[in-house]
């Protein structure tokens, strides 16, 4: 355990996390996010996705900047490779999520991170998106995440640091429960 | 002004002190400790003393506590067997036998219809008769509706639907496969046993709470009380909304003291699936998040049995009880299946082990929150005169079980006898309001 003299600073404001769960308790409406995307078409498999607004705590809401990624799928896929492929936006976001979760509950729980790396892959057999085989699906069929953590705790201690982050982590939810998904056009 | 006519034709109230709502462990301990004070009061019971016991479980049930650990106010075990587990029917002659000796005012067979405030107190009306009072124990228990998920309306009709509550035996389900949903305590149990009657079992499993039955040789509940872990105050955890709604650890009571845990029942060939998700196009969809379930449960396990431990040292335990020991992690299919096709005839029957909830649907006081749960600080209800007993870590966590009620009870008498006296209480039912000072 750290002394008082070095206070753990993962970077994580846990005091505002813990006063807007208070907050939101009295308020339980303005807890509904709702998180958006835009996307243009590039030229072949090529696409382009922005992302500035959302909306959550009862009103609209703007990132500091605009955000925009590529995508696209590779070479072998006689595509061009201006980006990561979809999937592997998906597997960023489960990155990025569980990540966030691990050093919020570590700031929570006064450990203090060094470095904290994912490896993280999906499996997927792509008979199913090239329509070659109805009994594979198209979505990956297992996902594998790896974490190497340095901080100041026992490896139980980080164990339940990883167990915690997926137990609260959106992405890890949305991956492996179902949600209902409605594509329409305009 | 319906009410009021109904009032005229139902006869004066009846005036009491004090209206206990049950007559269960938790009403009977409080009986108990108003008895002592010369508080006077009734126990209105619905069926008959231990009445959830007697019809609200099933057959096979056994205490997950052992009969050493079974005792209230004044009473405590002195049969045979101490480190045996009581049957439902022996649970019923216990609770029979302390009412017996309370003398405890129950009136039987009443069923409280609503509670509502009135001057000075609370109107208590039942189908047999109401009651003026200044105050009202809810000692009705926490486990009284199922829980059910939103889905569960939406299956198929060919498809039995049992709930933990309906459920007797295996003899009352259809032939073919069963998919058990919840695995804490109660699907762990159902799991085992309608396995064992020769009808396949699926097990869909979310959070849990693994526990081993014995540890180091001896009862975990000796461990768990030994070490002061069950008298763990609702004030002293950091998030006692969530400690309430930990799922009952994964424990049986059984003769021969076998540990059953998710391993056991795979052995046996249960089939473990993840948290049952959702259900589309006649087919039931499983959460691929089993693994990390079951790991978070064995992590959870690993901090319990390291906690218990260093208090064994602490306490000069070492030499008497057995070595440490760790249990082997939970066995995981490496591709659980995310789904079942309900048309497949595969399984015939769901039992529903996703818990249960109080039933407040008669009080008409405005202290629920928008879940439905009683607003209520260690068991000191946020309406003055109005107590709780007997919930999930209401005051300690132990005070769900039957050995639990005791000292919530005696503190909870002593705050009750403190607004009667004054009209109003101390501020919070703490320490200082010791029994010994109004005794």
């Amino acid at each position: 355990m750290q002394t008082a003299t070095h206070p753990i600073d993962n970077g994580v404001n846990v005091t505002a996390l813990l006063g807007a769960r208070e907050a939101l308790a009295q308020a339980p409406e303005a807890a509904r996010f709702t998180w958006r995307a835009r996307c243009d078409w590039v030229n072949g498999t090529h696409s382009r996705a922005t992302i500035e607004g959302y909306h959550g705590l009862g009103e609209e809401q703007r990132h500091k900047t605009r955000f925009t990624f590529e995508a696209d799928h590779p070479e072998v896929f006689a595509s061009e490779d201006h980006g990561p492929t979809p999937v592997e936006y998906v597997l960023v976001g489960l990155a990025g999520c569980l990540t966030a979760g691990i050093a919020a509950v570590a700031q929570n729980r006064q450990i203090q991170l060094r470095s904290v790396t994912a490896t993280l892959e999906g499996s997927m057999d792509i008979q199913g998106i090239l329509g070659m085989d109805s009994d594979v699906r198209n979505g990956f069929d297992d996902v594998r995440v790896s974490f190497e953590i340095d901080a100041d705790a026992s490896r139980e201690e980080i164990e339940a640091l990883v167990a915690q982050s997926q137990k609260r982590s959106a992405v890890y939810d949305a991956l492996t429960n179902p949600t209902n998904v409605s594509v329409r056009v305009k | 002004m319906i009410d009021g006519l109904r009032h005229r034709q139902r006869g004066p109230a009846r005036a009491v002190t004090v209206v206990v709502i049950g007559a269960g462990q938790a009403g009977l301990a409080m009986s108990h400790h108003l008895g002592r004070r010369g508080i006077d009061h009734v126990l209105l019971e619905r069926g008959e003393v231990a009445h959830s016991w007697r019809h609200e479980r099933w057959d096979s049930l056994r205490l997950l506590t052992p009969n050493w650990q079974c005792r209230l106010p004044g009473l405590r075990y002195a049969g045979p067997d101490p480190d045996g587990f009581m049957t439902m029917p022996e649970v019923v002659a216990f609770l029979h036998a302390y009412a017996r000796r309370l003398s405890a005012p129950v009136q039987t067979g009443t069923t409280v219809l609503s509670v509502r405030p009135a001057d000075d107190g609370y109107r208590v009306i039942t189908d047999r008769g109401d009651w003026r009072c200044r105050a009202v124990v809810i000692a009705s228990g926490a486990f009284n509706l199922p829980q059910l998920p939103a889905l569960a309306a939406e299956l198929p009709p060919a498809i039995a639907s049992v709930t933990a509550r309906d459920y007797r035996n295996p003899g009352q389900l259809p032939d073919g496969g069963v998919l058990v949903v919840g695995a804490s305590a109660t699907g762990l149990q159902l799991a085992d046993e309608i396995h064992r009657s020769g009808r396949p079992v699926t097990l869909a499993v979310g959070e849990h709470v693994r526990m081993p039955r014995r540890y180091r040789g001896r009862d975990i509940q000796w461990w768990m009380e030994a070490a002061g872990i069950l008298d763990q105050r609702f004030d002293e955890v950091d998030d006692i909304d969530r400690a309430r709604r930990v799922p009952s650890p994964q424990l049986a009571g059984s003769v021969d003291q076998a540990t059953l845990d998710l391993n056991a029942l795979t052995d046996r060939g249960v089939e473990l699936v993840g948290r049952l998700a959702g259900l589309r196009d006649g087919k039931l969809q499983f959460s691929g998040s089993l693994s990390a379930r079951c790991a978070a449960a064995d992590l959870k396990l690993g901090r319990l049995l390291d906690a218990i431990d260093g208090w064994a040292r602490d306490s000069g335990l070492d030499r008497g009880a057995g070595p440490p020991e760790r249990l082997a992690p939970t066995r995981v299919p490496d591709s659980p299946r995310l789904g079942l096709d309900l048309a497949s005839g595969e399984i015939r029957t769901v039992v529903w082990a996703t818990g249960f909830r109080p039933d407040y649907s008669w009080l008409q006081v405005p202290v629920l929150d928008r879940k439905g749960q009683l607003k209520h600080h260690g068991g000191v209800v946020d309406a003055p005169g109005l107590y709780a007993l007997g919930l999930p870590f209401m005051r300690r966590r132990k005070s769900s079980f039957i050995h639990g009620v005791d000292d919530d009870a005696r503190e909870l008498g002593a705050h009750l006898a403190d607004w009667l006296a004054h009209g109003h209480h101390s501020g919070s039912v703490e320490p200082h309001l010791d029994a010994t000072l109004f005794d």
